[in-house]
């Protein structure tokens, strides 16, 4: 059980944490494997955002101030603001697709074995 | 025609009676087998944190369908056609927000609440006032939408007009709600939503298949047909009917996409679903599953809304348009089901409307939960007794909590049937991403950010959101205000999405460079590391 009396300043959840704790997360903080984890999960989840905000921003500024283009029948009575509309759908499904692949491939492996270190040196 | 679709939905009343009633048994046996099983605080506040992927991944749906959804898009696509469809693509794309950026992140580092993630490595008071304050009005502006709506909605369904009666129903279903998350916790809550969830899904793929085996499975031939029936012709299938009509218009809808997109992730009654998983990995699944559920239900909401425009009366005059399009889908399914007076008509109108009281309940529980964890953990637990609180006396809060979050809704409800329901969910959604996302985003990604950045974009994000809409034509200058008589509407767009958000940004980066707090820096790299790895999160409940 971590020690928890009140620090005599209005501290964070952090500090009611023993000592061995932190010196563990920042042992790990600095291991190659974690500046690894970091690095593949931010160099896909960051371009991604921002491809998925413009690629929708794109769209409701074509709804705005592109209705022209937006009205062109693709097929029968289906134009293009309908397709693209379900074209989000699909792009919102891919990139979940493929985030869970990379994170299953590239990302749980090093977690879990970070995971495991700081269980065993932790003692839990 | 459209004088037999005037006549209340009142056939098959007492089916539709009946179905309330086993969704009321129902949820409550739910409720009371979960209560005998929750002991810890844990238990109370996350479900024991034993909910798998897909268990949750219903739940998140559950919890994020609400009736507005259900309901308010099949019916805004029956009125406007295209641009009815707008608010569901802005509802998923937002789901990639909360996938990529918060939930496994979020899950790791917190515990009970969304303020768990901020405290720990901020000064745990101002940052937990901050985060429970804008909990509870984004819960309780949520709420507000769902119980008008509930007294709306069942007074359409039973064909009840007095107002008596409508606010006896709001009553009833504040009444349930407490008993739920009194007694159920989120365990209770979770069941509640998973039952929701199935019944909604259920209920819409039959609808859906039976639209579309009326127009031979061409979507073309439905958008065809809805476009004629609707006499908008072709602008019934493009942009432009409900949105953007001018300058003012478009930048409206502008706001409102943003508002959309970013609030999903800064919703708390989102947010603390994640904690229910014994697992980073659990949480992943279960958005994975929650996008899934969600984008399909979307696509068939497309189908019920045109088809309601191709095969009920949506006429000046008719019961859709009197319901600001909330009749669309138990009317569709009706007449899917071989129309009014007949006994395929009555049963599926009754089942429909089942699923969305269903709906309606779910929510609210989960809103309810939401607010009164957030009362017992963070201002009681944490702020008052400053983490001395035993957890009998923090659970006991609770369920006061709950009790106290359940009688304010249902006092505000009952004056608010007034406000516009759609109005209110979206308040709640732009109040979500101005004030709790900067917040959440920064703590998970600028090692800078300290306690005076947490509470400046959450304060600024907020006090902006509601000024904004105070001063807007929501609230007076137009026939439709909340005061159509005043006028003070010098705001001009009706979602502050648009200045709000980044303006809860900037106060962020403003609060932060301002303060000369370093403590919270050093704990980054911890935090990052959990987050991250998952290391020393809290692990699933094992009785």
């Amino acid at each position: 059980m971590p020690d928890r009396s009140t620090p005599t300043y209005e501290a964070g959840e952090a500090d009611r944490l023993p000592a061995h704790d932190h010196e563990l997360y920042n042992t790990i903080a600095q291991d190659r494997d974690f500046v690894e984890l970091r690095r593949r999960y931010r160099s896909f989840a960051i371009p991604a955002t921002i491809g998925f905000m413009a690629w929708y921003l794109l769209y409701v500024i074509c709804n705005n101030w592109a209705r022209d283009f937006m009205d062109t029948k693709v097929i029968g009575n289906i134009n293009i603001a309908l397709v693209w509309g379900l074209l989000q759908f699909v792009s919102t499904f891919t990139i979940a697709y493929f985030y869970a692949r990379h994170a299953k491939k590239s990302l749980d492996p090093l977690s879990s074995k970070l995971r495991d270190e700081f269980d065993r040196e932790s003692g839990r | 025609m459209s004088t037999a679709m005037l006549v209340p939905l009142a056939t098959g009343n007492a089916l539709t009676i009946g179905l309330f009633l086993a969704v009321v048994a129902v949820t409550l046996y739910i409720t009371f087998w979960a209560s005998r099983q929750s002991k810890t605080a844990a238990d109370y506040y996350a479900g024991g944190r034993s909910f798998s992927g897909f268990q949750n991944g219903l739940a998140v749906s559950g919890d994020y369908m609400s009736a507005a959804s259900f309901l308010g898009i099949s019916g805004a696509i029956a009125l406007y056609g295209y641009d009815g469809f707008l608010y569901s693509i802005g509802f998923l794309v937002a789901w990639l927000v909360a996938l990529l950026l918060i939930a496994e992140l979020l899950r790791n580092s917190g515990r009970f609440t969304m303020a768990d993630q901020l405290a720990y490595r901020m000064r745990q008071t101002p940052v937990r006032t901050a985060a429970a304050t804008s909990t509870i009005v984004v819960s309780i502006f949520y709420l507000l939408a769902q119980m008008v709506g509930a007294g709306s909605l069942v007074g359409l369904l039973l064909g009840v007009t007095s107002p008596a009666l409508k606010n006896l129903v709001i009553v009833g279903v504040g009444v349930l709600m407490i008993i739920y998350v009194t007694f159920g916790g989120m365990k209770g809550t979770t069941w509640v939503q998973i039952v929701k969830a199935v019944m909604l899904m259920t209920g819409t793929v039959l609808i859906t298949f039976l639209v579309l085996v009326k127009f031979g499975f061409n979507l073309s031939n439905l958008l065809g047909s809805a476009a004629e029936k609707s006499g908008k012709g072709e602008a019934f299938l493009q942009p432009g009917l409900l949105y953007g009509k001018d300058l003012v218009g478009k930048f409206d809808f502008l706001s409102l996409a943003l508002a959309l997109v970013l609030g999903t992730a800064g919703l708390p009654h989102i947010l603390i679903r994640f904690y229910t998983t014994p697992t980073s990995q659990a949480a992943r699944k279960s958005v994975l599953w929650a996008i899934g559920l969600i984008g399909g239900f979307y696509l068939m909401t497309l189908v019920l809304g045109f088809g309601a425009a191709a095969l009920v009366d949506t006429a000046k005059g008719s019961q859709i348009q009197t319901s600001a399009g909330n009749a669309a889908s138990p009317l569709l399914a009706q007449a899917v089901g071989g129309g009014e007076g007949t006994l395929g008509g009555s049963v599926l109108l009754a089942l429909i409307s089942a699923v969305a009281f269903a709906t309606i309940l779910a929510v609210v529980a989960g809103l309810t939960l939401t607010s009164a964890s957030s009362v017992a953990h963070d201002l009681y637990a944490n702020v008052f007794k400053k983490g001395q609180a035993s957890e009998r006396s923090e659970l006991r809060v609770a369920r006061i909590a709950a009790f106290g979050i359940g009688a304010i809704a249902i006092l505000l409800a009952i004056p608010a049937q007034r406000l516009n329901i759609a109005f209110l969910v979206a308040l709640a959604f732009a109040v979500a991403a101005s004030a709790n996302l900067p917040a959440l985003l920064y703590n998970l990604f600028w090692k800078r950010f300290n306690t005076m950045g947490a509470t400046f974009s959450i304060y600024g994000g907020l006090i902006m959101a509601v000024l904004l809409v105070t001063f807007s034509p929501v609230v007076s200058g137009t026939p439709m205000s909340l005061f159509p008589s005043a006028n003070f509407d010098w705001f001009p767009l009706r979602n502050p999405g648009l200045i709000s958000i980044p303006f809860g940004f900037l106060c962020g980066i403003v609060g932060t460079l301002i303060s000369k707090e370093t403590h919270s820096a050093e704990r980054y790299d911890e935090l990052s590391v959990r987050a991250l790895t998952g290391a020393g999160a809290e692990k699933a409940v094992t009785h």
